[in-house]
């Protein structure tokens, strides 16, 4: 029963990582961009809220912030990370790292380094009751169904959508993209918006389940990358099972001893590396 | 008028600086004796800061291989130095040279591990992997588990003769370091690198074979960061493992790398200098010092990416010949 249960909290968390992971999947399959400040920009957007949220309610505070993460997305794209797409594949990754050691100490600077968390209220420690020993709380199924739609969400969107096509197309080959007239700048300031937008959703979710300090951005950024890596590259299915599979991992490692939680989470991606680079569920050819 | 073409490692400047640089090391073994103690640490650490940024561009700038988890090798050079020293009582300079060379027996198996990620996701592989041996070293009770250990080994010392001491072995450390760079970059191998940097396809359709390359620069670069680490260990006395596996290396690396010119032997070196001065002069402003630190390097990658030795030299020399570069010459000047 013990194991039930942290594999079905195990299960539940993986929705979190894939929701932190969506994003920076995209940013990577349309610009091939590794975004290095992905988990800055999810614990920035939950700064956000906490900041809004003492002024206001959590509902509207996470409406104004989402959209607000998805405008920078879309300027820091267009205004800084554009121009470095020509200059070979090492000045993205610098930029962005420049990115995530800004965000990390301008948050430092206005929030200290002092633990905050997303209150959410009664809504926090509500949880349903399967059986007499399993109970699934309320927030860990809220955030798998999110990280569930999210990413068919995401689905529909760039198979069925104008834009979407418009974003595979670009990432297939800018070239012809821009013959058949899209602005292939444009797109790619749409695809780090939604990138961004889907890193706050990550981002808040988190910092409603555990307390969060400013220096949380890269632990959140590896997560999410190693949902991608155990997924496989270029799925965003094999990102949400990735995700699954590394909260399964962590919560059986924090079963057998409560400080090898992320150790074990870390192994999975180790043994996954090793036998299985491609991942669990890589991109088919064709597709 | 005939034109004649010659190629050259260097231009006249080269034939010059080598008496420089031999006169600029005899000041340099001789500065203890000369120099109050406060600079000697000061020099122990701008020399690390140099060897850092010459391993990490060696590996991006030379080797294409963007990591953001040396600090891997930094933290293993570190607690093998007074693992060694202090747990199995070997003289501490034995040990520092042992502890690069344990940096290149874990970097081997581990660059197969990563090496099979590629870009972006190799920098955050290798960022992972420095985070596990955080992990399991901190699980360690012989080496002080999340506290830390201190370095006995130089207890027995006074200060005066440990600080010299110190000194000249990251002196010796940079001239390994620096040395076994510039023979790299003339050697096949150096080549290959160079090859593949500017065409990772062209070059492995000539037959480089890049993996292997890479591999052998991945290995050597890693033995320079644990030297670093180790020197890091010996100055400041005391190992702790969120310090000595802080990504904020690689982000030191990084930017020391950048502003000096990515790619080239002289630009690290310089950059390393200018960090050093700028951290001197901004680390009473805390975070903000590396928030301005963050906006340069955006500003340097997006305006002037060849960074600082790149405008200066404009390719036309340089300090270290390494580099093949071709000249017109005229018949009537002979030669």
């Amino acid at each position: 029963m013990i194991w039930t249960n942290a594999i079905i909290q195990g299960l539940l968390t993986g929705g979190l990582y894939a929701l932190l992971a969506c994003g920076l999947s995209l940013i990577f399959g349309v610009m091939r961009i590794v975004n290095l400040s992905h988990g800055d920009f999810s614990i920035l957007a939950a700064y956000g809220v906490v900041a809004l949220a003492m002024h206001t309610n959590l509902i509207l505070a996470i409406v104004l912030v989402l959209p607000v993460m998805a405008f920078l997305g879309y300027f820091l794209q267009r205004g800084i990370l554009n121009r470095s797409l020509s200059k070979g594949a090492l000045a993205p990754l610098l930029i962005t790292f420049a990115f995530s050691i800004i965000i990390q100490n301008l948050l430092l600077q206005i929030f200290s380094s002092d633990n905050r968390s997303v209150q959410s209220g009664r809504f926090a420690s509500m949880s349903f009751k399967i059986t007499k020993n399993l109970q699934i709380g309320a927030l860990p199924l809220l955030t798998f169904i999110v990280g569930v739609l999210l990413t068919l969400g995401l689905h529909y969107f760039l198979t069925y959508s104008r834009v979407g096509r418009a974003l595979r197309a670009s990432s297939d080959d800018p070239g012809a993209a821009d013959l058949v007239g899209i602005n292939n700048k444009h797109i790619y300031g749409i695809a780090t918006a939604i990138g961004l937008f889907a890193a706050g959703i990550g981002g808040v979710l988190f910092g409603m389940r555990t307390q969060f300090a400013p220096s949380f951005g890269p632990i959140a950024l590896i997560f999410a990358f190693e949902s991608v890596i155990i997924g496989g590259l270029g799925s965003l299915w094999g990102t949400l099972i990735g995700g699954i599979v590394l909260g399964i991992g962590q919560s059986i490692g924090a079963q057998i001893q409560p400080s090898y939680g992320v150790l074990a989470g870390h192994l999975v991606f180790i043994a996954i590396l090793i036998f299985r680079p491609q991942g669990l569920m890589p991109k088919q050819k064709g597709k | 008028m005939e034109i004649s073409y010659v190629v050259s490692r260097g231009t006249r400047l080269n034939k010059v600086l080598p008496f420089i640089f031999a006169a600029l090391l005899l000041a340099l073994v001789a500065l203890p004796k000369v120099l109050a103690i406060p600079y000697q640490v000061k020099f122990v650490q701008a020399f690390i800061l140099i060897i850092l940024a010459t391993m990490w561009n060696l590996l991006a700038g030379f080797g294409g291989l963007v990591s953001i988890g040396q600090q891997a090798f930094i933290g293993i050079g570190a607690y093998s130095l007074v693992y060694i020293s202090d747990i199995q009582g070997i003289n501490p300079f034995v040990a520092l040279a042992l502890a690069a060379v344990l940096c290149g027996v874990f970097a081997l198996p581990l660059s197969f591990l990563v090496f099979r990620l590629s870009g972006g996701y190799f920098a955050i592989g290798t960022w992972v992997i420095a985070e596990i041996i955080k992990l399991f070293v901190v699980q360690v009770k012989t080496l002080g588990g999340g506290s830390g250990i201190s370095l006995g080994a130089f207890s027995g010392m006074g200060r005066e003769t440990r600080i010299a001491a110190i000194y000249w072995s990251a002196l010796v450390a940079i001239f390994l370091t620096l040395l076994s760079t510039i023979l790299l970059m003339r050697s096949k191998l150096g080549l290959a690198l160079t090859a593949i940097r500017d065409d990772e396809t062209a070059a492995g359709v000539l037959g480089v074979n890049v993996l292997r390359n890479r591999r052998s620069v991945f290995v050597m670069v890693s033995m320079g960061f644990g030297l670093a680490g180790g020197l890091i260990a010996m100055s400041n006395l005391r190992v702790q493992p969120d310090d000595i596996f802080s990504v904020n290396y690689s982000a030191i690396m990084i930017f020391m790398v950048v502003i000096g010119g990515l790619g080239t032997i002289e630009g690290p070196i310089f950059g390393a200098i200018i960090y050093y001065f700028l951290q001197d002069r901004l680390k009473d402003y805390g975070t903000w010092y590396l928030i301005i630190l963050g906006l340069l390097g955006i500003a340097i990658v997006s305006l002037a990416p060849e960074g600082l030795w790149g405008w200066i030299s404009r390719n036309r020399f340089s300090l270290f010949a390494t580099k093949y570069r071709i000249s017109q010459m005229s018949k009537e000047r002979g030669a």
